[in-house]
Parts: structure tokens; sequence; C-alpha cells
């Protein structure tokens, strides 16, 4: 079975930097992975370049998602193809809010895919339920985008909207820095609920803990630019207890 | 010579037909400064057109008097002094004067400028720094002094080398009725630091009418504080170029003013390459009929992208007959820039008075406490330690004379 | 999808060029012969059947308009305007004014048809969003078409109100008592010169009386249109709202695409007396001019309100997308006691498009209050220029104003300037200004994008939320189609 992700010999660099150093990954499509690092290693700059951010160069190497070259495609054509990042830090746009900006993001989306778009009526029944099912307020809709949100709001956010897009490929970067239980609950809820044969995700994280909740098929440590380890969930255990020291000095 | 032409624009052109002979330096620029200030004239005081660089200041006070050249002597002072605009004591290693070596410099504006006019016209004499490259010069003290009766002119031109460093303390003062036209240039070369300190205090019936003109290369800084608390007029105009990639310029100031003062900081920062910075912050205590006015601009250049530029200006009206007129200006050219300017008018804030009262300070206290640290604040951006200590007595002493 | 909507729609699909509404309407007209002189003034004067003492009030204005200069301070640039050569009356043929729709000529029905108006006597649907919960709304329209007003609906509903809504140049003869009053109270004739020019010259616009007491039963608007070529458009407006009064009024205004320049110079004065608000709103598309610059309307109004009265208010809104040159400053004389004065405006210039607008609040009265809210955007090689005059004199005690400027710069070679005047003569004054200058946030294309939308969508979208605080403030038809303008004004702006 051919990987719903092909990432081969990524080279990429922020100015003349080089952060990313030859990352080679395969994501088979119904996999969950997790990438796992110490700080400045390069796992959000992996997620940026994935999602096509302009100011990250590539410099080398292929990614293939579902058979096409991604690298070649427009942030937004990426999106269309159901890739979607949960930023770290998500953005803020002040005046927007929040229904106007996933009614226009969706129906974008849709209208790539040829389907009708959803008027007022029919996005709000939607995403009310989706809200629902995510025990969140529905006054969430009316707020502008992340503007005055706290972080866990934020990422509450990311998590509504990804259910929402129903994204064939989430890269989901420390998505769950700074939550709480119940927050880190919702997050990986959201996650499970697209769990499927046709949705495999990338999650960034620093700690087990969302791990518990996420169980990955393959953990990978991202470590100066270049995956130095992979394995099995138990990788992520090891990681947690001995630190990454203990795997840094076995690759050096 | 009837007594008509002795008096404002024609006065001060009746006096240089009289010395054009013995004034130092290019006298064709004088000459040319002469004819752009025959049609300029004193703003306000000369019929014709109004100018919207002078809209808030009229020098039509000037118009009806005459003043001598310079002659007189002041008991000495620290560091460098001058007496009505002519060099009378100090010695400094990388000083000299005007009157030797006449450096009118290159970023002044006598034909668009009247002061700077004026002042192109009558120089006699001025401080002349120049600091080679890679030294620090240290702390300068510059001290005029004005005496009643004349007009001074000084010429001060300020040269830094690339990463040269210095820290020029100015302070103006004198008695009786007197003009003080400086026109100061400051060219700061890549890397260079340059902290200018203005401390006038000129007499209450003294008019102050300064002109600065200033270039700062790639990577060099020219940070500036003026504070005005003397002169029935003053004027304190800034020309700040940022020319080099990586410029930084500070344009600050503070004018606490009484009575009928009348004091305009006016200034234009001009950011003509990528990436520079420049921050202002002006603060105005305007009590009794006093006026205080600001105009400030920040211009962008096309192709000056990544600029970054902030400018505040505060005022604080103590009494019912003060008045403050601001106008922070925009004007730019490109588009990646952060730029932002605020103001804030207004008296002192009812709830913080009435807080401090709660707590059993007297209300006539709580105010000063308040306006203190207000100007506190305003003093906030020096950082040279001799520089802030002189700046806080001037602020003292101006506070006794309020509570006086 | 709204009314305004689909007619909007209509005119893009009829429509193929950048400026969507440049079609010419080919009607008969009665024209007057180029040129100013005390006999054109007497002319139009004739035509309008009015008293004497309107063609003294326009000759006298006229007398001090030739003594006058033409302003140079805005950052606006334009070749010398030839006031000679431009017809200063041009009116559809026919002998009587319109009595009914029915007798207004079909070309011109047509015509607003096309421009999206609603000159028939129907409810118009509220906008897309929330449109489950807005209730049904009347808008009443004046349609002004070059010199004159053919048509105004609702009269009738609105006169059993006691509000009048009729053309000025009908007011003029039917209550002039009133005109007679107000006309020039707050725009003087010779305020400036381009008001002494419409003084002197203006042919027609809106006349709006609101009754003590009364709150005027549906949106009033008016539409402007200039069809004729060389031809000046100058139409004054002067609304009236007695005591405890409210009303909101909105204009719209369009021209056909032309090659050489048209002069538009209106007065709009507006009244409020104690405890009366006027709301005033305009969504301004004159033609702007082609992408080099060449054509469109010259833009120069003179817009005043008086509060005259205790808490009276009026409140501007501004969606400024067209002209070749805006030069406007809606402003407020604060006289009375706690009264209010908005500016809430949007002026977006793309191209060659040059904008100097911004208002003047005029604090007279103790606690009177304001708020100036600006949003420039500036794209292609335009120029954009907030100019305001914030004024506290010294009877003003404890007035307050705040102030928020914010320019977007989309492209390098456009221009964003801010140049405020604050002018404080009373410590219990509170004044603030902020001002900020930048361009679109990569960080905010990026996440727009990255959820699928397009660069321009994003765009669109980033503006519509930087603009947000004033668009909320336009009646909600309006907003939707404000949104849209600013969609098709930045089309092909980005990238």
């Amino acid at each position: 079975m051919t990987a719903m992700l092909d990432i081969s010999g990524l080279t990429a660099s922020i100015g003349d930097k080089p952060i990313l150093k030859g990352i080679d990954l395969s994501v088979p499509a119904g996999e969950i992975h997790a990438i796992m690092g110490p700080n400045g290693s390069g796992k959000s700059t992996l997620g940026y370049v994935l999602a096509g951010r302009e100011d990250y160069e590539v410099t080398g190497g292929t990614v293939t998602f579902e058979g096409q070259d991604m690298l070649a495609m427009a942030p937004e054509a990426r999106a269309a193809a159901g890739l979607f990042l949960a930023f770290q830090a998500p953005i803020e746009l002040p005046g927007v809010n929040n229904a106007n900006f996933l009614r226009t993001a969706l129906n974008a989306i849709r209208r790539a895919h040829g389907e009708d778009e959803l008027d007022a009526v029919q996005f709000l029944k939607f995403a009310r339920a989706e809200m629902k099912r995510l025990s969140m307020d529905g006054e969430m809709l009316k707020r502008n985008v992340n503007v005055g949100f706290s972080g866990g709001e934020k990422k509450r956010n990311e998590v509504l909207q990804m259910a929402l897009l129903r994204p064939r490929f989430a890269v989901l970067d420390e998505t769950d820095s700074g939550l709480d239980i119940d927050a880190l609950r919702i997050v990986a809820e959201g996650v499970n609920a697209l769990r499927g044969p046709n949705f495999s995700a990338l999650v960034v994280t620093h700690h087990q803990r969302l791990l518990d909740h996420l169980v990955p098929h393959r953990v990978h440590v991202l470590a100066q630019g270049r995956i130095i380890r992979s394995g099995g969930p138990e990788l992520a255990k090891e990681l947690e207890k001995n630190g990454y020291s203990a795997v840094l000095a076995e690759a050096a | 010579m009837n007594a008509i032409s002795d008096t404002g624009a024609a006065g001060f052109l009746a006096r240089f037909a009289a010395m054009q002979g013995r004034l130092p330096g290019d006298s064709t620029l004088r000459l040319a400064a002469a004819n752009a200030f025959r049609s300029l004239g004193l703003p306000g005081a000369t019929r014709g057109r109004r100018v919207e660089a002078w809209k808030y200041t009229s020098l039509q006070a000037l118009g009806g008097m005459s003043f001598r050249a310079g002659a007189a002597t002041a008991p000495a002072a620290k560091g460098i002094v001058f007496v009505d605009g002519r060099f009378q004591s100090g010695t400094e290693k990388n000083f000299a004067r005007f009157a030797d070596r006449a450096d009118f410099g290159e970023l002044s504006w006598p034909d668009r400028d009247p002061m700077a006019a004026l002042n192109t016209m009558l120089a006699e004499d001025g401080a002349i720094f120049q600091i080679p490259a890679g030294i620090d010069a240290g702390l300068v003290h510059l001290t005029h002094i004005g005496t009643d009766g004349a007009s001074a002119h000084p010429r001060q031109t300020i040269r830094l080398g690339a990463g040269a460093r210095m820290t020029l303390i100015e302070t103006m003062s004198g008695s009786g009725c007197y003009l003080h036209n400086p026109v100061t240039e400051a060219h700061v070369a890549d890397g260079a630091l340059l902290t200018h300190i203005r401390i006038q205090a000129d007499a209450p019936a003294a008019f102050h009418l300064a002109t600065l003109y200033v270039a700062v290369a790639a990577g060099g800084t020219y940070d500036g504080f003026t504070l005005n608390t003397g002169a029935r007029l003053t004027r304190t105009e800034i020309h700040a170029s940022l020319n080099g990639p990586g410029a930084v310029a500070h344009l600050n100031g503070a004018q606490l003013l009484s009575g009928s003062q009348h004091a305009d900081f006016t200034s234009v920062a001009r950011h003509a390459a990528p990436k520079g910075t420049s921050r202002q912050t002006v603060k105005n205590v305007l009590a009794g009929q006093s006026r205080g006015v600001f105009q400030g601009r920040i211009e962008v250049a096309r192709g000056a992208q990544g600029t970054d530029g902030y400018q505040m200006n505060r005022a604080l009206l103590l009494s019912p007959d003060a008045e403050i007129d601001t106008k922070p200006e925009l004007e730019i050219f490109a588009d990646d820039v952060k730029c932002s300017h605020g103001a804030t008018i207004g008296e002192l804030d009812a709830e913080q008075i009435f807080y401090l009262r709660s707590r059993g300070i007297p209300d006539s206290e709580a105010r000063a406490m308040l306006v203190r640290a207000f100007l506190a604040e305003a003093l906030d951006p020096v950082t040279n330690d001799t520089a802030r200590e002189l700046l806080e007595d001037a602020v003292a002493r101006w506070w006794e004379g309020q509570a006086a | 999808m709204s009314a305004v909507n689909e007619t909007l729609d209509t005119v893009r699909s009829v429509t193929e060029s950048g400026y969507k509404w440049g079609f010419e309407t080919n009607i008969e007209m009665d024209v007057a012969p180029k040129g100013l002189t005390p006999d054109t003034i007497r002319m139009i004067s004739a035509r309008k059947e009015e008293p004497s003492w309107m063609l003294d009030w326009r000759l006298r204005a006229f007398e001090a308009w030739l003594k006058m200069e033409e302003p140079h301070w805005a950052r606006v640039d334009h070749p010398r305007i030839d006031y000679q050569d431009i017809h200063y009356y041009a009116a559809p043929k026919k002998k009587d004014g319109p009595k009914s729709l029915d007798e207004v000529d079909p070309e011109l029905l047509a015509m607003y048809e096309k421009l999206g108006i609603p000159l028939k006597e129907r409810a118009i649907l509220a906008g897309v969003e929330g449109a489950d919960e807005a209730p049904q709304r009347q808008i009443a329209v004046d349609a002004v078409f070059d010199s004159v007003s053919v048509a105004t609906t609702f009269r009738e509903s609105l006169a059993k109100v006691g509000v009048i809504f009729c053309p000025i140049s009908e007011a003029i003869r039917e209550h002039p008592d009133l005109v007679k009053q107000y006309i020039g109270s707050v725009v003087p004739v010779a305020d400036n010169y381009f008001a002494a020019l419409n003084s002197a010259v203006f042919t027609d616009g809106s006349f709006v009386f609101i009754p003590k007491g009364v709150r005027c039963p549906m949106e009033l608007s008016t539409y402007f249109r200039i069809n004729t070529k060389n031809t000046g458009q100058f139409e004054r407006t002067l609304i009236i709202a007695e005591a405890g009064s409210h009303v909101s009024y909105l204009e719209g205004c369009t021209a056909p695409q032309r090659d050489e320049n048209q002069l538009h110079a209106a007065v709009v004065e507006l009244v409020a007396m104690e405890d009366a608000s006027i709301k005033y709103s305009t969504v301004q598309n004159w033609y702007p001019g082609d992408a080099n610059g060449k054509g469109g309307i010259y833009n120069f109004v003179t817009k005043r309100g008086a509060c005259l009265g205790d808490r009276s208010k009026i409140s501007w809104t501004q969606v400024e997308t067209g002209s070749a040159i805006t030069w406007k400053y809606p402003s407020c004389v604060l006289h009375g006691v706690d009264s209010v004065g908005e500016f809430y405006s949007v002026a977006v210039t793309t191209n060659h498009q040059q904008a100097d607008t911004g208002t003047k609040m005029i604090h007279i009265g103790k606690g009177s209050r304001s708020t100036i809210i600006s949003k420039g955007i500036s794209a292609g090689q335009s120029n954009n220029t907030y100019r305001g005059l914030v004024k506290i004199m010294p009877s003003a005690s404890g007035a307050r104003n705040f102030t928020q400027c914010d320019s977007l710069l989309i492209g390098e070679n456009c221009g964003a300037h801010t140049v405020p005047y604050i002018e404080s003569r009373n410590p219990s004054a509170k004044v603030e200004h902020e001002a900020t200058t930048s361009k679109i946030d990569e960080d905010k294309l990026f996440y727009c994008r990255q959820r699928g939308m397009s660069e321009e969508d994003a765009v669109n979208l980033i503006v519509n939320g930087f603009c947000k605080e004033v668009l909320k403030e336009l009646p909600m038809e309006f907003a939707v189609e404000a949104q849209k303008l600013l969609a098709v004004s930045l089309e092909g702006s980005v990238g």
C-alpha cells in the first residue's frame, strides 16, 4: 500500500539558515504518526513547509500527497486537497468573525471539490452540530477569529476548524501545549473523531500526555533537521522517561 | 537709515548689510541666504501667504523689535561657553570655532526655512565638533548665555566618524530680552552614536528659535532630547533623515510652560533607507495662559521597507486658559512598514487624584505628585546619568517656580 | 439574497469592464450651453421656477466665488479645471416634472433598475447574515439624474407622519420658509471655493424635514447619477431634524465611464435640534478613471452638520471607493450640550485614484462628544490621505474625542498619509488620537490560505475585517452592498 504522504530528502531554510536537512518520512493512509524532538529541531518548520508558507524556502527533496507533487501547490490548493495545519500560535483576525471565516473557508474547499456552497443557514446548522459534539460554546462563532481568545480557546478553535473542514491529513503543531486536561481531551477527541482508513495525521508534541489519548502508530524523533530515530508508541514513553539526551547521544 | 527699517526682518537685513565684509566663510552662501530671508521674512510678522509649517506660531512680536550683535561677557561656566553666540571660554579636544573654520555644513535649507536663512546670513561663531572614527569623545558640556538686547545666531556642526560616540549637553540661559537663533547640524556616520541633550531655560523675555538638521548613516543612532522651560517664545525645529539601513533616531522632548509662554516643537523624521527606526515622545505641561504646539511628521520614502516609526504626543493642561495644538503626521510611500502615532490631551485624572486623597494625601499634594510623575515619565528615554540629573534639576526648578 | 445584491449581480452581468456602473443612458437631454456667467445662474433659477430671493442668494454666492481661489492644500494633483468648459445644467427633456413613477421616462427607470435602485415601492430584504432575524424594511428613494430629481418614492406614506422628502427644487417652491431659514446656515455661501460654486449653480438634491418627535418610519435615500458628457453635478441636500426626531439617510453615486474628468461639487447641510439624531450614510462609487488614471470624477464635496440642540446627534458614515479625486470632510459643529458627532469612514484607492478625506469636529457645547474612525486602504499607484481637525473651544468643558485612523497598504507603489490637527483650549476636555499604518499581515494571509481560501478571498476577508467597525454603522442592506463594493474595487490589486 502506498503512503498518503511521502516526504523524501526534504531540505528547507529560512533566509540563509538551513533548518530541515533531509527529512524522509512516509505516513500511510489511516495512520497517526507523532513527531517529537527538542526545541529548535525543525518540528514547526516541517509543518509550515508542508502547508506551503512562503518565507520557508524548500531547497531540495519532494513531498508527495496522494500521488500529487505538493510542493508545486499554493497553500489554498493544499488545503483543498485535504491538508490541515493546526497552528502552534493561531493567528488573530480582527473584525473577521469565526462564522464568516469558517464559511468562507469551507465554501472555498467545497468549490474546489465541485460541491455546492453552503448558505448561511445550512452552515450555521452544520457548525452548531459540530460544536455541540465537541462540547464547545456556540458563542464562539460570533467572536472575531482568535481575537481575545485564551490560549486554550485558540487551540479549541483550531480543532473546531479541523472538524468542519474535514481534512484527510492533519498536522497538529504542538496543539497540546499549554492545555489543561479537559482541553487536551477535546483536542484528542477532535482527532479521534476523524480517524478512519482515509485519514492520517502528524502530531507534533513535546509530551507523552497527548499520545495517551491519541495512540500513534509510529513515533519519530526530529533533531537538528533530521529524523534520528523512529519506533512504535513505546518510543514516546522511553523519551518521556529518559529525555532526549540518550537518543541524541546514540545518534551522534 | 530710518527707524522702521531697524526693526523686524528689515533690522536683521540692515545688520547683515553693515557686517557683510567681516563675516567668516563663503560670502555667496550668505548673500543667497539674505535673499531667501528677504522673501521668506519672519513668519507671522511679514505680510503674505500663511505658511503651513508655521500654522500655530507667529513671530509677530519680533516684527517690532531690534537687536544688536553680541558684545557682552558672562561669568565662567562648565565646559565650552558661548555668550550672545560668540565663543568666550573652554577647551575640548575635538572642538573648533566656527569663526575660525566656517563650516556651514550640507544639511540646512536656508532657501526654505526662514530661521535657517536668518542664521546663515548672520552667524559669526559657533561650536564645531569633529569626532574621528572609533573615538569615544565622552561627555561634553556646551553653555549658551544670552544678554539683554542681543541676537545670537550660533552655527554648530557635529560630525561623528564611523563608530564614534559623544554625549553633548547644551544648556541655554540668560537675562533680559534677546534672541537665540542657533542652527545645528549633526552627522552620525555608520554605527556611531550621538546623544544630544538640550536644556533650554532662556530668560522669560527671550526668544528661542532653534533649527536642527540630523543625518544618520547605516546603523548609526541619533538620540536627542530637548527640554524647553524658558523663553517667551520657543520654536524647536528638527529635521532628521535616516539615510542608511538600520539607522535610528530618537527625537524626544518635553515642554513645561506657564504664564503666556508659547513653545512649538516641530519635527520631521524622514526614513530614506530600509529598516530604520524612529522614536518620538514629546510631553507638554501647560499652566497659565501658555500655549504648546507639537507638529511631528514621520515620512517614509518609496523603498524604505521595514521602517519602524512611532510617535507620541501627550499634553497635560493645568489651567482653563492653556492651549495645545497638535498635528502628528504620517506620510508613507512604502508598504512593508510599521508606523503609528498617538496623541492624548487632558487634565489630571480625577480618579487618580481621588485615589491619592482617599489615602490621606491633600488635594494640592496629590496634584503635584501626578504632575511630577507625568514629567518623570517624559525623562524616561534619557539614560545618561549626568544628563538625567541636569534635566531632573531643571524640571524641579520649573515646578518650584510654579508652586511659588 | 437581498434585492440589493440581486440587482448588483444583474449590473455585474450586464457590464464587463472593471467599473461595473459605467454604462451610459440614451435620453434626450435639455442641456445649458457651456460656461458660467450670471446668465447661466438666471437660466438655472428660471428653469427651476425659483422665487427671486433664491436667485439673489445664488448671485451673491457667484460674486463671492469670483473673488475666491481654488484651494490647493489637499494632497491631490489635477490639471487646472476650466470652469467655463462645463455644462452647469442638464435635464431629461420633458415639459413638466413627473407627477408619479408612471410618468417617468422608461429609459430612466430602466437605468435605475440596472443600478439596482429600488424605485418601485417595495420592501427590501435584509442582508445575507442573519436574514432570518431582520425585520423587513422599506426605503424611500429620491433619484437625481444629472441636474434634476426624476423620481421620489414613498412620498405619500411619509407625508402621513409629517415627513417631507422631496427634491430641493420643489422645496424651494413649496416650503420656502424652511429652505430660506436653513439653507446656507451650516455651510455659508462663501465657506470655501467649491461650496460657493455649488451655492451659485446647484441644480437639485434632496430636502428632508422631520417634524418634532417623529421617528422617520423608513430609510431615506438618494441616488445620484451623472450621465451627460462634460456636465458638472452640483447637488444640494438639506436635512432638518426637529426636536426629538430621528432619520437615517443614505446616498449612493455612480457615473458612466468617460475619458475626460467630470466635476462633482455638492453641499450637504444637516441641522439637528434638541434630542434629534441624523444618520447620514454614503456609498460613493463615482467612476474612478481607468487603470492609467484617465478620466474619472473630481469629487469636491462640502458636508457639514450642526448639532444645534442639546443631546442632538449627527453621525456620518462613508464608504468611498470611487472618484479620481475625493476631497471631502463631513464635519460636525457641536453646539448643543452633550451633543454627539460621529464620523466613520472607509476610503479605498487603487490605480491612480487620490483621496483626501476626513472630518472636522468642532466642540462648542459642554459635554459634547465625538468619535472618529477612519480606515484607509491604498493599492496600485494611489494616494490616500486622512485629514481631520478636532477643535475644543474654551466653552466645551468635559468634551471628549476619540480618534482612530488606520491605513492599510497593498503594494509598494502607493501612499498612505495621516494629517490630524488637534486643538484644545479646555483642560477638562479629553482628546485621544491613535493612528497606525501597515501592510496586510503575511501571517494572516497564510492562515486564511491554509484554510483553503484564495489569496484574493483572503485579502477581501482581512480588508473587510479591517473595515468592520465602519461597515457595521451602515444600514444593513447597504453594509452588504458596501462589502461587495470593497471586493470589486480591490479586484486585481493583489499579487
